[in-house]
């Protein structure tokens, strides 16, 4: 879990959901870190055996960070910007295979 | 100086899922038996493979060969279930038949010919059946618009080639075969009828010798009288994310594995390569994957490989016991998944000197030479 | 050919290749991930605020100079562009935002960077555990610090630097375990005197001991046998020091033991690389200007060995004026000239990484686990299962991808393989330069099934800046 330091000077804020549910973050921070902000814990469970994980590099390396936002599935939310409006499922195991949109 | 290694009877020149597999039914028959495998950067069509169990369309050009194929399909459960006893590993067999997509009407036109000329050449044991749009989406309810039809075998099937290799070589250990890695063979000769294989300063003999080495084979072949005229062919494969369940039957390039992943490559036998370049390849195979399965599209694709695979001019394989050298084998192939059963089966019934099986008859390097 | 250079990279090395070679007249495109220039070490400076400016240093702030420079130079920037293949021929093709570019020079610089070694230990993939160095992007990209009590575990100068930061940050840490074994002294001892040479780099290191020291933080030095217990989240870390065990409580632990090359681009590309034995981790075989052993290919900054940021920075300035040697911009009494000086900053920076090297050295038990600890997160595949693969004969690891399935996950391999090399040197008992890395192949970042099929039928696009 993270929160913002005591030298935050910026107070501006977003709208994102997650899983549906509308949640405010900090604007201009990485996905990963806004959802981590946000208390989501485990960020998703892993296609293999369904344990829970939580990101350990925020630097595009370990692929922990999977979720699916808007139309993309299984991106790194470490390495993206939230945006205003922005829709985030956590990954619960292998990616359900809905219709293409 | 030379070291001399324990004798055996059988040494077997390739590590891979052809070398394995018969190593493997030498061992069951109590043979003492010794591979000779290379380093973890030789080329390998085990890696390259795409882990179908698979008959249809095999053999248009030659009927024994169809009839192997099919033999093979009928056997591999009774080795699944063998080698799953004897090392504890699933192999994720399944065969509840097998789906080759068309997207057009001329390729539909196609299979009916191959598929056709086979069942008249065969006889009434070749089943196939040709289905439209909406018979195929009952089996298969992914399919995108854009599939026409697709051709139908019931006896297709695939098999995880991880899981495969994995378990023969498990099952060569317990049955006490040595597996010798980074063994690059420099010469066999052949002495009072024994062979000696040497390997740098080692030596190895045997009573016998199976080159299963792939692409080595062209090489080691003369050294016992032999003839392997294989060539490399770049297979291409890629493979997605873990997904959930979404395609139950393998198509000839499209298949779920049992770990969710999407497998896509295609069937060597019947497309060929043409002569593009990596990236060309690789879109032509996911553009016609996505256009099969439109749920692919947003799927991410974790890999890519290519390896070498081994094709013959005519690409059948090429199975003989040297004239010269008796006890000198050469297997090569290029369907080593489908055919690993007839390689423990009938084929290692042939090394260990029985009559070859009728329908390899034809599959001597002689052809080639016509 | 859409440039004379391309750089893949914009961290120190890469942002400084851009420079110089747009100074010397190369037409350069740059391609970085990050939606601004940085890399890592610098990441989001451009818009970090006074207060985090504080707390990260003037070592951080500093990269804001270098980022102006880069976007004052005459370079084309392709910013949040991911690189998901190379061909042999320097075709480079990346995603922004979706939309396929593809890109081709003569001359092409790699500075993608280091990337931490892996601290697989019992419990390292519970929520809540995370390497060192994610703390420290958390406080760059977004003023953000773990809450609770938080617990740093390892060794090397980033782990104290990030403790630091924390507590200037108001991080409430609740210890600081060094893993660092006894030996790693006398190994150190014989480069002190080299070390002292850099009296400003060794005072900060000091400093930042005082600094923790000041502030009570518990500290456990020697420390062997880590595990994070927690069912579900990481809830404690647990270890032996002093001949006995200990447990401190935390809702985040933080893992260090020291950075490695990022070789993913060099060994896709099949360059020639060396194991350090100093550093244990590969890297690829450069030449005085950082090229390859495939013509026209150089690697700068941490991706060629580690030497830090400013380092890094000599060596972007370094493979550039070699580029522009190659491209024939410059003969070659210009290029010595200009280099002169820049040799003569880079052996300045490395002359404290020897002593570092040995005094940081990571322990045995680090860097090859055993038992059912996970090396391979993506596929779970624990260092049993690794050492079980030589049993079926092999010998490397690309055989033991194909019998564990290790390294076949989306992260193809960057966290496991140091590991898997490792173990199964220790296993066979040979050096890892016997045993080799993965064959690492395209994509280097996953894109879609679609996105794939589009370039059937996407003409090349000429992208011109």
């Amino acid at each position: 879990m993270f929160s913002p330091a005591s030298a935050v000077d910026s107070q501006e804020h977003v709208s994102i959901t997650i899983n549906g549910k509308e949640t405010s973050v900090r604007a201009g921070l990485p996905l990963a870190l806004a959802l981590m902000e946000a208390g989501i814990t485990p960020l998703r469970h892993s296609v293999v055996s369904g344990a829970p994980r939580s990101p350990l590099c925020l630097m595009g390396v370990c692929f922990e960070c999977l979720v699916h936002v808007d139309d993309s599935r299984n991106v790194e939310s470490c390495m993206i910007e939230v945006r205003q409006g922005m829709s985030v499922e956590l990954a619960n195991g292998p990616r359900p295979m809905e219709s293409a949109p | 100086m030379s070291t001399i290694a324990k004798p055996v009877d059988t040494i077997v020149i390739g590590g891979g899922v052809v070398g394995l597999s018969i190593a493997y039914g030498l061992a069951r028959e109590g043979e003492r038996v010794r591979v000779l495998d290379e380093g973890d950067d030789a080329f390998r069509a085990a890696r390259g493979n795409f882990g179908l169990v698979w008959v249809q369309g095999k053999g248009a050009g030659m009927p024994a060969y169809a009839k192997w194929s099919m033999a093979a399909a009928r056997a591999w459960p009774a080795m699944a279930q063998e080698l799953t006893g004897l090392t504890g590993i699933d192999l994720q067999l399944s065969q509840p038949g097998g789906l080759h997509l068309c997207l057009n009407d001329s390729e539909v036109d196609a299979r009916i010919r191959t598929l056709g000329r086979l069942a008249d050449n065969i006889g009434e044991d070749y089943r196939f059946e040709i289905l439209d749009h909406t018979a195929t989406k009952a089996m298969c309810p992914s399919i995108g618009r854009e599939v026409v039809g697709a051709s139908y075998m019931a006896t297709d099937g695939h098999v995880s080639p991880l899981r495969l290799l994995r378990a023969l070589a498990a099952a060569n250990i317990a049955l006490d075969t040595e597996i010798c890695p980074n063994q690059c063979v420099d010469a066999i000769s052949y002495r009072h009828g024994a062979f000696y294989v040497n390997v740098g300063a080692r030596e190895h003999v045997a009573a016998k010798v199976v080159l299963a080495a792939g692409l080595g084979n062209r090489r080691l072949a003369p050294m016992v009288q032999l003839d392997a005229p294989v060539e490399p062919v770049r297979g291409q494969v890629l493979i997605s994310e873990r997904v959930a369940p979404f395609l139950s039957m393998p198509t000839a390039s499209v298949r779920q594995t049992g770990d969710g992943g999407v497998q896509i490559g295609d069937s060597k036998e019947e497309v060929g390569f043409d002569n593009g370049t990596t990236i060309e390849q690789l879109s032509r195979m996911a553009d016609r994957a996505v256009r099969s399965f439109p749920v692919l599209g947003g799927v991410n694709l974790v890999r890519t490989w290519g390896a070498l695979r081994i094709m013959t001019r005519d690409g059948y394989p090429i199975y003989e016991q040297s004239r010269e050298c008796p006890g000198a084998f050469v297997v090569t192939c290029h369907s080593g998944i489908t055919l690993a059963s007839q390689h423990a089966g009938p084929i290692v019934q042939w090394i260990r000197g029985g009559e070859p099986p009728e329908h390899i008859q034809n599959f001597k390097a002689g052809r080639f030479n016509v | 050919m859409t440039h004379d250079l391309i750089v893949i990279g914009a961290g120190p090395a890469g942002m400084s290749a851009a420079i110089t070679a747009a100074g010397l007249g190369l037409k350069t495109l740059v391609l970085d991930e990050q939606a601004r220039p940085g890399g890592q070490i610098y990441r989001n400076v451009s818009r970090a605020t006074g207060g985090m400016d504080k707390i990260l240093g003037p070592d951080y702030v500093y990269g804001r100079q270098i980022v102006a420079a880069l976007e004052a130079a005459s370079v084309d920037i392709r910013l949040s562009s991911t690189v998901w293949d190379i061909t042999p021929d320097f075709c480079v093709r990346a995603l922004q935002d979706g939309k396929a570019l593809q890109f081709q020079a003569p001359q092409l610089i790699v500075a993608s960077g280091a990337l931490e070694r892996p601290s697989p230990v019992p419990g390292w993939t519970l929520p809540g555990v995370l390497n060192a160095g994610a703390a420290q992007i958390a406080m760059k990209s977004g003023a953000s610090i773990p809450s609770g009590r938080i617990v740093l575990a390892g060794g090397g100068p980033l782990l104290l630097l990030v403790a630091c930061q924390l507590l200037d940050a108001g991080a409430q840490l609740a210890g600081v375990v060094e893993t660092s074994p006894a030996e790693n002294l006398v190994h150190a001892a014989p480069s002190l005197l080299g070390a002292l040479r850099s009296p400003k780099l060794l005072a900060k290191g000091l400093a930042m001991t005082m600094r923790l020291r000041k502030a009570g933080i518990p500290w456990h030095k020697r420390a062997a046998g880590l595990r994070i217990e927690g069912q579900d989240k990481a809830e404690a870390l647990s270890f032996t020091a002093g001949g006995q065990r200990h447990r401190l409580e935390a809702d985040t632990v933080l893992l260090h033991h020291g950075v490695i090359p990022n070789t993913q681009i060099s060994r896709l590309l099949r360059t020639d690389h060396d194991w350090n034995e100093a550093q244990l981790a590969w890297q690829p075989r450069l030449d005085a200007f950082y090229e390859t052993s495939v013509t026209g290919l150089r690697i700068a900054g941490d991706g060629g060995g580690i030497g830090g940021a400013r380092a890094a920075e000599a060596s972007g300035r370094l493979a550039a004026i070699g580029a522009a040697h190659a491209l024939g911009r410059l003969d070659g009494h210009e290029r010595d000239r200009l280099c002169a000086p820049e040799r003569k900053n880079l052996a300045a920076q490395m002359r404290i990484r020897p002593f570092l090297d040995a005094l940081y050295r990571p322990p045995k038990w680090v860097i090859v686990p055993e038992g059912e600890t996970i090396v391979c997160r993506c596929e779970e595949v624990t260092a049993t299962d690794i050492r079980n693969s030589v049993a079926l004969g092999s010998r490397g690891p690309n055989q033991t991808k194909f019998y564990s399935r290790c390294g076949m996950g989306p992260c193809q391999g960057r966290i496991c393989g140091p590991t898997v090399t490792q173990i199964l040197a220790d296993e066979l008992c040979v050096s890892p330069s016997e045993i080799g890395a993965y064959q690492v192949r395209s994509p280097l970042k996953p894109i879609t099934l679609q996105q794939m099929a589009s370039l059937r039928e996407a003409p090349k696009e000429k992208e011109t800046a």
